[in-house]
């Protein structure tokens, strides 16, 4: 039987990140991982470190997320290929150039200042871009990160802080008795500990509903390609308003892109791309940068991801049961969340409480729902 | 979608429907064209899709039109085995939906997707037979990336397909018969071979003799190559151990140093290099489809499980043929070729296809002796040279990779599997997608970690299966 201050499900950016801060604030913490850390979501996602067009609901926890990356190095030890790239969002229509103005004011009030790009000025300063652009709104502070690194990397810098770090374990059951909580392990062993912080990702439903909190929580497997390195010349993280592809070249001048859905099988835990969402997204990709013509897709990839029907992730403390803290759903786009998440979840189960304002992403929010009739059953 | 638990029921139901199954074959090689034959001879209209211009495959890949050469100087002793499966093809075009300049790039539950110029399409079937071949095996060595240094096989597509050499004097090195046959139609064409080193100990092939001559003329014909090749005066060294390939002032290679069977240096003044370590099978639309994978420890390979008839587990209505799940070589190719179609047609009910099919398994039986002779003991795959390459040799030349990063991965960051391996330090991530270091990349962690080839796994096949052009698509999207 392993004793520890906290025990954290899932070894994802959230779970690792909540590993190093427990760590920092000196609680002794159990990391659970069933297969290596940062082999789900938080390994595969496309790398986009983005604030701009995120839900007003989520907007403190990415702009506290955000202060954390920009310190990344100091506490990892290496820069995961962050990069302040700036996130330029494109509307291909004057409603959608409309939408990003109003957007831009709106962020303005939690103090993420977005700078709208008119037409010529992005034929301008962006030349390889589409004539089907009509404007844009660009994040000077978003960026991009290679995924495959941020979380193990986050996950080595927490066990360096003495933070017990078990990969390739399962976690079977969970219970809460007389105030302690009891993990149980494929392998038979158990950890026992005051806090428990539920960062199970697409499989978090589980332990939330093995505490009487159950949640329509559904899976989504965003469709990745990427090509062959390229000369360097897409600078900026590209989305566009409604989303169906967004573009981004790393330094090495492989260009990654996104845009539809593959296939998840939670239970089977594995993730497939499709073929066909492939070629819309390559062809979304060349009608929005024209010279991608030229290139090869060398791969295709997708991951497991969960998702609220509202689009908000769940981020705080349990309703029914004291020291259990949840951090999932983050329904696409959790990755510039993660190392945010991991600070606020370290308060959540030490403090009781945070100073950054979470109140709408809640569990409480889906009390009235008839869970079965909407989501995972 | 790929349920590797689910089985696939193909649409075994089609007798009641009267619709007749939709039979694809991926490959127009030997065992892609007699699969094809024989299904036909059953009454079918199966689809043949090929990468390939024209069909043959790799060992009777044939010219472009406007190259005029004999078969005879094109294929030697192979020339008439060459011109039978030639004209096979050509007699059955007409009962095949045949789609040359096809590559088929990704594949799932009863789908293939192919792209050819005019952009990508999905084929449906209901049995699918995968004859997709081989390629060749590489072993690094300092300098193998330079120019000048070129795969054996693909010198030998050079002389086939483009009637060019890859020098005036290469040197041919790695190991296996090929390396002796390929030299030795350089010789024929030409071009006489500065050196032919091979890495197998000469204790080796002694041993290997006896199995061997189960081959009878196979064998008979790798020992004129050799001899054919002394008297032209070619040296031979087995036994050794390459060091580099030195690049000379043009920026192209000048000169290729090893160490002979003794451990002394040696080196040769040449103008190309072609290394070969045998083949490896083309497995990755089997991997896409969900067929599970077992290891191969004759062939160091993961290989898609397959039955005895040549019929992969767990999913119903796929076959392997040729070299593609295995391989067995050319004459072995045709046999499967013709297996895998009676496997497909007994399953379809045509029972007389079962009598066959026993037929077919004892000969491919009689010829394995002697196939395993020739891979196993005669040119076993050199994994220790493989493991042991020096840690600043490129393993992973798409993505410039060393040896030594990936040990460092292994040992620094706990990477004891090859996908984690590859998420960290990108081995295996660039456009051949591991399917040239994949297999080395695994030697190399399994010895610095000391623990088995099994353990650390194989690079997980994921879609494209080559290189897709990103403007095929969108110009397809067009039209
Ligand atoms: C293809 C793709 C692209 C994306 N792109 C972006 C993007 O550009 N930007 C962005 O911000 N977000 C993006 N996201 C979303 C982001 O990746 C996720 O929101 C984020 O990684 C979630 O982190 P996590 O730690 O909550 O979950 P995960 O990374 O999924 O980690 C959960 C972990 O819990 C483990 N686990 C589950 N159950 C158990 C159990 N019973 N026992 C032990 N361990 C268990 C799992 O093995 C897993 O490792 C993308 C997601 C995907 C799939
Ligand atoms: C470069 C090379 C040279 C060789 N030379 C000789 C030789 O000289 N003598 C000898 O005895 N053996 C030789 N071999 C071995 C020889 O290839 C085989 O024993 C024999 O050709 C096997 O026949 P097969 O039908 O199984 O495969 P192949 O002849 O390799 O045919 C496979 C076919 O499938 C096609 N294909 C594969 N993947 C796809 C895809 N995704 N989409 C569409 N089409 C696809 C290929 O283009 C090819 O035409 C050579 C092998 C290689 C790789």
């Amino acid at each position: 039987m392993t004793v520890a201050d906290v025990a954290i499900v899932g070894g994802g950016i959230a779970g690792c990140s909540a590993a190093l801060h427990l760590r920092q604030r000196g609680a002794s913490v159990v990391l659970l991982e069933r297969k290596s850390c940062g082999s789900e979501a938080s390994g595969v996602n496309y790398g986009g470190v983005r604030q701009q067009g995120r839900h007003p609901a989520e907007l403190p926890l990415a702009r506290r997320s955000r202060a954390l990356w920009s310190k990344l190095e100091s506490l990892v030890g290496t820069d995961c290929e962050f990069s302040v790239s700036g996130h330029l969002k494109l509307a291909r229509s004057d409603s959608e150039y409309e939408e990003l103005n109003t957007y831009a004011a709106h962020a303005e009030t939690h103090g993420l200042s977005l700078k709208l790009i008119p037409a010529e000025q992005i034929r301008r300063t962006y030349p390889w871009l589409s004539n089907d652009v009509v404007g844009g709104s660009l994040c000077a502070e978003d960026g991009h990160a290679n995924p495959r690194l941020v979380a193990p990397a986050v996950m080595c810098a927490a066990r360096h802080c003495g933070a017990d770090v078990c990969e390739r374990v399962t976690v079977t059951r969970v219970e809460h008795r007389n105030g302690t909580f009891v993990t149980t392990l494929s392998d038979g062993q158990h950890v026992q500990s005051r806090g428990l912080i539920n960062a199970a990702g697409a499989w978090a439903f589980h332990i939330s509903a093995a505490f009487g909190e159950p949640v329509p929580e559904d899976v989504m497997a965003p469709n990745m390609c990427v090509t062959e390195p390229i000369p360097h010349f897409i600078w900026p993280n590209l989305g566009v308003c409604g989303g169906d592809i967004y573009i981004r070249q790393i330094e090495r001048g492989n260009v990654i892109f996104g845009g539809g859905e593959g296939i998840a099988d939670r239970d089977a835990i594995r993730s497939y791309p499709q073929s066909a969402v492939t070629a819309t997204a390559i062809r979304a990709a060349v009608s929005l940068v024209p010279d991608l013509a030229n290139t090869q897709v060398i791969r295709t990839w997708s991951g497991i991801e969960g998702v609220m029907p509202d689009g908000l992730p769940v981020v705080g403390r349990s309703r029914t049961t004291p020291g259990l803290v949840h951090t999932f759903g983050f329904s696409g786009h959790g990755f510039q969340l993660g190392l945010g998440v991991g600070a606020v979840a370290s308060e959540l189960v030490l403090d009781g409480g945070t100073d950054t304002e979470i109140d709408e992403l809640s569990i409480g929010r889906f009390d009235q729902l008839d869970v079965a009739a909407s989501g995972n059953a | 979608m790929h349920h590797a638990s689910r089985k696939w029921h193909g649409n075994t139901d089609w007798c009641r429907r009267m619709k007749p199954p939709s039979i694809v074959i991926v490959g127009a090689g030997p065992a892609g064209i007699r699969a094809a034959e024989t299904i036909i001879q059953a009454g079918y209209r199966p689809t043949v899709v090929d990468e390939g211009d024209q069909c043959g495959g790799q060992i009777y890949r044939q010219p472009p039109s406007g190259i005029r050469r004999s078969p005879k100087a094109l294929y030697g002793f192979e020339a008439q085995k060459a011109s039978n499966l030639h004209e096979s093809f050509a007699s059955i075009l007409d009962a095949i939906d045949y789609r040359p300049a096809s590559t088929v790039w990704d594949a799932s539950e009863n789908k293939l997707c192919v792209l050819s110029e005019s952009g990508t399409k999905d084929v449906h079937w209901d049995r699918l037979i995968l004859a997709t071949g081989a390629m060749d095996r590489v072993i690094p060595f300092k300098g193998w990336t330079q120019p000048g240094v070129f795969t054996l096989g693909g010198s030998q597509v050079a002389l086939k397909g483009q009637a060019c050499a890859i020098g005036e004097c290469p040197v041919f090195v790695g190991t296996g018969p090929l390396l002796y046959l390929v030299a030795y139609q350089y010789l024929l064409a030409g071009v006489r071979p500065k050196a032919v080193l091979d890495t197998s100990p000469p204790k080796a092939q002694r041993r290997a003799i006896v199995g061997l001559m189960r081959g009878g003329r196979t064998f008979l014909k790798g020992l004129l190559y050799i001899a054919q090749l002394k008297r032209a005066g070619v040296r031979i060294a087995s036994g050794i151990r390459p060091l580099a390939a030195n690049i000379g002032e043009d920026g192209s290679v000048s000169n290729f140093s090893w160490l002979d069977h003794s451990g002394e240096m040696r080196s040769a003044i040449c103008d190309s290099i072609a290394v070969g370590f045998g083949l490896r099978s083309e497995t990755q639309l089997a991997d896409l489809c969900g067929v599970p994978f077992a290891y191969d420890k004759g062939q160091r390979q993961w290989l898609p499980a397959q039955d005895s008839a040549g019929r992969a587990e767990d999913i119903e209505g796929i076959y392997f043929a040729g070299d593609g799940a295995g391989v067995k070589g050319a004459d072995a190719a045709e046999l499967l070729g013709r297996r895998a179609a009676h496997a497909l047609l007994l399953d379809l009910g045509h029972a007389e296809s079962g009598r066959l099919l026993a037929n077919i398994n004892r000969r491919i039986q009689r010829m394995s002796t002697f196939r395993h002779a020739l891979d196993r003991v005669a040119f076993p795959f050199p994994h220790r040279l493989a493991a042991a390459i020096d840690d600043a040799t490129i393993l992973c030349r798409c993505e410039g990779v060393a040896a030594g990063e990936l040990r460092r991965i292994g040992k620094e960051l706990g990477a004891t599997e090859v996908n984690r391996a590859k998420a960290f330090c990108r081995v295996g991530m660039g456009r051949c997608q591991g399917r040239v270091c994949g297999e080395i990349a695994a030697e190399v962690l399994a010895e610095c970690l000391d623990v088995s080839i099994e353990k650390v796994g194989r690079i997980r096949g994921q879609a494209p299966v080559k290189p897709i052009s990103m403007r095929a698509f969108a110009e397809a999207s067009k039209s």
